[in-house]
């Protein structure tokens, strides 16, 4: 199966791992990633909020290039940029006056052929292929984060019950995981004011935290750079608005399928996080990542 | 010769502004046939009507065409005037010159042309309209009420103190409804129970009214004044006759936890069951999911505590036909269960219960005596939650409608709540507080300001558990727009109002009509709220809209005095729009082959087989024959005779093609 792939700057950056992981897996499991040619920036960071056509722009112009590239479907693992990329689509498609004007402002045919699809859409959809692949049962109890771009805005939404999700946990399954019941699956991280208030980032992200760590979550799984970054980068701040410590990884749900697959911990980049990724010797099914 | 009148009405600015319909009086007065042509402001009005009247006398007019509006608004209007004036009132026709063209298009010179096309088609074909009379049909003065609520109750007493007949059918073992379910009435908390139960067994002993329990509608066909209905009497497993209803059965029956729907499945109920202990009939049901003989054969505990060996174990359904005149449709509603929130956990925390469930725990009859414990673990709760618009107003979820009785049994649940609990702390999470009706507002207050409920306005995005609280995380919408975070011990949901889960079935099997929400669609929204648009049938309750008890009992009352208005005449008139099967002299008889197809095409059944025979009895054809009372008018079989020997009166295949040529 060939799927367009469309990285964005994190998983060229502060989430490399993620975009390592994502091509480890994608072998075994019979995907073909194939790179848009000359991909831009998603504007998430802050086109969106400034100027509506830049907005549609940019993503456009992407959208326009995979389709072009003869993509029938496009792979968006950064969950702002799948957002970006999502509702983009979604406004052109409804309004023909707004999708002439984009195109002539990238120079650029669309017509929207090429659909959208997130990390947890595509596994979800292999997961048959997963519970099939796996070698080593990921016997760990995970709790699923899927924040805030996963599940919102609804018309664009990759999981269909939007206020508590069950994709991720179902992928998990697949890999012989045990997702705990929580209640912060969609809650917010924080990640709007992740450089301009971090105090705030770290009061929400804790909540989080504490719930997943006091429910027996042994690690948690993410499909968003911005989540990871928070839950994992900002763990100081976290523990200091908390008063309390968190051993607790957070994995991006490509690694933990990487696990599951036999694929070698440092090939699936564990050694980026800044949690060590390490389990207590006494927990079933614990091998030492790195 | 043909001497057509043409009236052409402004309806005010409605098509004055759009047609001028000036020019379209003046091009009528040209058509061939035509001998009058005018218009005027109001058509529908007095003097308008006497124009009519006066032209139909003064230039013999053979036939009239009014330009107005559609058929449906004035036609019964014009054609009362043209019958004033001594025509037959079918030689009138309307062209609809609104709805069809000043509403949907720019004023100019092309609507006033279209117009006039409207007004020469009608011309054409009212030439060829021939006098009708309406047909007549015995009126059988008994009323089938659908569903035993407060509604069918209310419908049934009122039909039945009029002196006619009344067949009451309930689904349910017991009559009573949600009604029966409630604890106190709001605005007066008078007592439910102590309310309906003197109704119920008023219904019981009624001698107008038949009781049918544990039954329900399996086919309704014919029409206003002789409908057939098909009732299936569901197996109660029990001979009503011989069962005295002391209960022993019931007593004796080991499979005791099957979920209440009494109770709102907050407590259990034996496989054979009365549903609560004032139901009318009192005669107990076997549920036979439930039941261990029906399941594997053995146990007949009931049967050998039976005294009076009343136990039918192989009892079967039974099909009761039975012929009515009109019917009332009172199949209530139902509530969103917990499980409908995925925000507040998809119906997995016991102590989030919706306002029904809370209604059983306040009730003196419920499953904790009145005492308001929360499910989980029995505790008294100390803080408890109640949040408004649960799923209603929520387009999100599908309900964009206000359920329009939770404001008000929302207060009635913290009042009664701060009531039994003086120390209790209870909230209430609402967008608006909708407290229209009588003392309704005044109630609230009561609520706010004696009670001391806190009110917050606002919603709640979640609820979760945490050591054994529900933390409900909302905000307060007002001042400075907080979030709230409350650990309560309980959470009530005025969970949204829905149609009877079958309320689509059923309107499709009655072949009424019903809205995008599947409640009932009554006749118009204003003047005709209680009569459904099929003749003969009416609504009444929240199967048609939410409301509370006073508007249920109201409409209930307005269904049965529509009813009592049809039953006082012993024949009824009916539109003459029916389809003819041709006759002529012998030898040809009819031009009617026989082949039948349109007894297999007709969706009302109304085709017969008509034998002719000569004078010594035999028989010389077999042709089909159209019953006048079932006909709708549809034309389906006119489509589909072979050798075209089947018109409809009024819409003879001469008048269609006269009116197409005419474009």
């Amino acid at each position: 199966m060939k799927i367009g792939y469309f990285p964005g700057c994190s998983l060229e950056g502060s989430s490399r791992e993620y975009d390592e992981s994502l091509h480890a897996i994608a072998g075994p499991l019979g995907v073909e990633l194939a790179e848009v040619p000359d991909w831009n920036c998603c504007g998430a960071s802050a086109a969106h909020n400034l100027n509506h056509v830049l907005a549609l722009a940019l993503p456009a112009r992407t959208l326009a290039l995979a389709e072009r590239a003869g993509l029938d479907e496009l792979l968006v693992p950064c969950s702002a940029c799948y957002t970006r990329l999502a509702v983009t689509r979604h406004e052109l498609l409804r309004n023909e006056t707004l999708r002439q004007q984009i195109t002539s402002v990238i120079e650029l045919d669309y017509v929207g052929s090429t659909r959208v699809l997130s990390v947890v859409e595509l596994l979800a959809r292999l997961a048959p292929t997963i519970r099939d692949k796996t070698v080593h049962p990921f016997g760990h109890r995970l709790a699923c984060y899927y924040g805030c771009y996963l599940t919102r805005p609804t018309c664009v939404a990759s999981c269909k019950r939007t206020e508590d999700p069950t994709e991720m946990d179902d992928i998990c399954k697949a890999a012989g995981a045990t997702p705990v019941d929580w209640a912060f699956k969609v809650e917010c991280c924080g990640a709007g004011l992740s450089v301009s208030r971090t105090s705030s980032v770290a009061a929400l992200s804790a909540r989080v935290l504490e719930d997943a760590v006091d429910r027996g979550a042994e690690a948690i799984v993410v499909a968003c750079p911005m989540c990871h970054t928070n839950l994992d980068l900002r763990r100081p701040a976290i523990e200091k608005a908390a008063g309390r410590r968190f051993d607790v990884p957070v994995l991006y749900v490509s690694q933990v399928i990487g696990l599951a697959l036999g694929i070698d911990g440092h090939v699936l980049g564990l050694h980026r996080h800044h949690v060590p990724v390490r389990w207590p010797a006494s927990v079933a099914g614990t091998r030492e990542e790195h | 010769m043909a001497r057509i009148g043409v009236f052409v009405c402004h309806c005010g600015e409605n098509i004055g502004a759009t047609v001028d319909c000036a020019a379209v009086a003046r091009a009528a007065a040209a058509f061939p046939g035509v001998v009058h042509s005018v218009d005027y402001k109001y058509m529908c009005s007095d003097p308008g009507q006497c124009m009519i009247k006066d032209a139909v006398r003064q230039h013999r007019l053979t036939g009239v065409v009014v330009a107005a509006c559609s058929p449906r608004m004035h036609e019964p209007t014009f054609r009362r005037a043209t019958a004033e004036a001594g025509l037959n009132p079918f030689l009138c026709e309307m062209a609809n010159i609104r709805e069809h063209c000043s509403w949907v298009h720019e004023r100019g010179e092309v609507t006033t042309e279209k117009a006039i096309d409207l007004v020469r088609v009608m011309v054409e074909k009212v030439k060829r309209n021939r006098p009708l009379s309406p047909i007549s049909v015995p009126v059988t003065k008994r009323a089938l009420v659908l569903g035993g609520g407060i509604a069918g109750i209310q419908a049934a007493l009122d039909i039945a103190n009029a002196g006619h007949e009344v067949v009451l059918v309930e689904r349910e073992p017991s009559i009573g409804g949600h009604m029966a379910q409630l604890s106190e009435t709001f605005p007066t908390l008078d007592c439910s129970q102590c309310i309906l139960t003197p109704r119920m067994v008023e219904v019981a002993q009624h001698p107008n009214i038949r009781l049918y329990t544990y039954s329900e509608l399996e086919s309704l066909d014919g029409f206003i004044g002789s409908f057939k209905a098909k009732i299936r009497k569901k197996a109660r497993g029990v001979d009503e006759d011989l069962c005295t209803g002391c209960g022993a059965c019931v007593q004796k029956c080991p499979m005791k936890k099957n979920p209440s729907e009494f109770n709102a499945r907050l407590s259990g109920r034996p496989a054979i069951y009365v549903p609560f202990p004032q139901a009318v009939p009192n005669k107990p049901v076997i549920d036979k999911k439930a039941c261990t003989y029906h399941k594997t054969g053995k146990c007949k505990l009931c049967e050998k505590a039976c005294e009076k060996k009343a136990i039918r174990y192989d009892q079967e359904d039974q099909i009761v036909e039975i012929d009515v005149g009109a019917v009332v449709v009172a199949i209530g509603y139902d509530v969103k269960g917990t499980d409908f929130f995925p925000e507040y956990g998809y119906g997995k925390y016991k102590d989030i219960v919706t306002g029904l469930q809370f209604e059983r725990l306040a009730s003196a009859s419920g499953p904790t005596g009145g005492v308001i414990k929360r499910p989980s673990d029995g505790k008294v709760p100390e803080k408890i939650v109640f949040i408004a618009c649960a799923g209603s107003r929520d387009p999100a979820k599908g309900i964009s409608y206000c359920s329009k009785i939770c404001c008000m049994y929302t207060a009635k649940h913290a009042m009664l709540y701060k009531h039994k609990v003086h120390h209790g702390e209870a909230t209430v999470f609402y967008m608006d507080i909708r407290a229209g009706g009588k003392m309704y507002d005044e109630f609230v207050r009561r609520a706010i300001e004696a009670d001391h409920v806190r009110y917050v306005r606002g919603r709640v995005a979640r609820i979760y558990e945490k050591g054994g609280k529900l933390i409900v995380k909302g905000v307060d919408t007002l001042l400075n727009s907080r979030p709230v975070e409350i650990e309560a011990d309980m959470v009530v949901l005025a969970s949204a109002m829905v149609p009877q889960p079958d309320a689509e079935q059923l309107a499709q099997k009655m072949k009424i009509s019903y809205d995008s929400d599947r409640f009932l669609s009554e006749a118009h929204p204003k003047l005709r709220p209680v009569e459904m648009n099929t003749a003969g049938i009416y609504v009444a309750g929240a199967c048609q809209a939410p409301k509370d008890i006073p508007e249920t009992v109201a409409q209930a009352s307005g269904a049965a005095a529509k009813v009592c208005g049809l039953f006082s005449r012993s024949e009824l008139s009916r539109e003459p729009v029916v389809a003819v099967v041709n006759r002529a002299p012998p030898p040809l008889l009819s031009t009617c082959v026989g082949c039948f197809l349109c007894e297999t095409a007709c969706p009302y059944q109304a085709i017969e087989r008509e034998e002719i025979k000569d004078r010594s009895g035999n028989v010389l054809r077999t042709v089909a024959k159209v019953n006048q009372g079932v006909c709708q008018g549809c034309g389906t079989c006119v489509a589909l005779c072979r050798s075209k020997s089947i018109d409809l009166a009024g819409f003879t295949n001469e008048q269609v093609y006269a009116e197409l040529v005419a474009l």
